[in-house]
């Protein structure tokens, strides 16, 4: 069927490259690309770095060219969708037609429950990064509930202002839902190494309001840590709400084929944060909030939808990247139950750079590189092409001077 | 139409050289390096994905006289 008319729902990167990469490959049709938010398109992963650090501003962050070569319909919402009729519905009624729906509308930030949002702040959107960046020129203390990677990020650039920070986390290391428990220590450490008070294994029951715009983060263990800022940074929830009538198969995601195409809905694709894929490889599906994965279902949803005879199925190496005290870490791959880890220091023209590898049963299964971004494509090369983990070791000393082993047991008794 | 980068914006992301490493690498300080500034009919398609998969807008295509 030919395709004349391509909708797009989300106007967050996964969206805007989407439309972007259908131009490039030559579709010529009409694109229409509609976004809830009514900010210009911009860049998700500098809201809890460079914006919040005050090395980019709002301008430096937008998605878009001056050549914009799509229509935009933004601050209005998708409410719903007839697939049936291939009709987007707007909040404002408006039905917008396609031949093609590319869905693209993300995630937002989970809310602590029983608390006031407030005064435990979340962020996700531009105006969002605005007023924490703002909060955190008072130099007030500040709470960050959650050790993942936003909160981390959230902390560093709050350390940076000069704001005492402390870092609250469920489990006994951060990080370790993702990193495992020994390489989340070497990123606590580089936490504490600048100040930040990391809690583990405490419970927040409830955050109070105090006066003068304070709030008091309340622990389980009885503990009370009197803040002018608190920040949740405790995951995401996929935006689908707007589909519940749609008939889409949803659960936690909107659920895909292994071509990102949606099961039942004729020309329906769902990309990027919002997507959940079926993975051939480990026969599971999988929804991913990394931004190099929304780009690269944009751009293979795009190929789908101009060359559909081609047609295979989606693959990707994992990668995604966070910035802590001037730090890269950038991770490939996935770590598994289990996997054995080993930290290598390598020595490069640059400086010693660390390195963690996780394998199973020798096979070469992620990594993590701190400040390293060399080390870091050179892993993801050895990735896509399944190595031996012993391969990846001859490949990171091939492009440094020296590599040797770090003592993980020792490392963390210092 | 050549590829055209800027280190100066460059950030060490690596997207480039994952995507495309006939024409992307990155060097020892962790910026990226054009191995070939030029590109086939064929190659326009990767070299293109790989421009929009850089979250520094640091390398993008222009005609040779720019």
């Amino acid at each position: 069927m030919k395709i004349d008319r391509v909708a797009v729902v989300g106007s967050s990167v996964a969206g805007i490259r989407a439309a972007q990469a259908l131009r490039a490959g030559g579709f010529d049709g009409e694109v229409v690309v509609v976004g809830a938010e009514s900010a210009a398109p911009y860049d998700k992963p500098p809201l809890s770095k460079q914006l919040l650090t005050g090395e980019s501003t709002a301008a430096d962050i937008g998605l878009l060219r001056a050549d914009c070569e799509f229509g935009l319909r933004l601050g209005v919402a998708a409410a719903g969708l007839d697939p049936a009729r291939k009709e987007v519905i707007l909040a404002d009624g408006e039905p917008v037609g396609y031949d093609a729906l590319i869905i693209a509308t993300g995630v937002r930030a989970r809310t602590l429950p029983g608390t006031d949002e407030k005064l435990v702040r979340s962020l996700r959107e531009l105006r969002d990064g605005a007023a924490l960046r703002a909060r955190l020129a008072d130099g007030d203390p500040v709470v960050v509930i959650g050790g993942g990677f936003i909160g981390a990020e959230v902390a560093a650039a709050a350390a940076l202002a000069g704001c005492p920070v402390t870092i609250v986390e469920a489990l006994a290391a951060p990080f370790s839902r993702v990193l495992g428990a020994d390489v989340g220590s070497l990123l606590t450490a580089l936490h504490a190494e600048h100040g930040v008070t990391v809690l583990t294994s405490a419970t927040v029951t409830g955050v109070d309001r105090l006066p003068r715009d304070r709030a008091l983060v309340r622990l389980a263990d009885g503990r009370a840590l009197e803040a002018g800022t608190v920040v949740a940074g405790v995951g995401c929830v996929p935006n689908t709400e707007w589909l519940a009538d749609s008939g889409l198969p949803l659960d936690d995601g909107v659920h895909t084929d292994d071509r990102c195409a949606v099961r039942g809905a004729d020309g329906v694709y769902a990309i990027g944060d919002v997507a959940r894929w079926h993975d051939p490889a480990g026969g599971v599906t999988r929804r991913v909030e990394h931004w190099t994965n929304a780009v690269e279902q944009a751009n293979f949803v795009a190929h789908q939808i101009l060359r559909p005879a081609q047609a295979q199925h989606y693959a990707s190496v994992p990668y995604f990247w966070s910035d802590q005290f001037g730090v890269k870490i950038q991770m490939t791959g996935r770590v598994g139950p289990g996997d054995n880890v080993e930290v290598l220091r390598c020595s490069t023209p640059a400086g010693d750079r660390n390195v963690a590898l996780y394998s199973r049963a020798g096979q070469f299964t992620a990594a993590v590189t701190f400040g390293w971004p060399k080390g870091s494509v050179t892993t993801r090369m050895a990735w896509q092409h399944g190595a031996h983990v012993a391969d990846v070791r001859a490949a990171l000393a091939a492009v440094s001077d020296r590599v040797t082993p770090v003592d993980l047991a020792a490392k963390k008794g210092t | 139409m050549r590829i055209h980068a800027d280190v100066g914006k460059c950030q060490g992301y690596g997207n480039c050289a994952g995507l495309d490493k006939v024409h992307f690498d990155l060097d020892d300080d962790g910026l990226v390096v054009v191995r070939s500034p030029t590109i086939t009919a064929e190659q326009r398609e990767t070299v293109t994905a790989a421009v929009r998969a850089c979250p520094a807008e640091a390398i993008w295509l222009a005609d040779d006289e720019n």
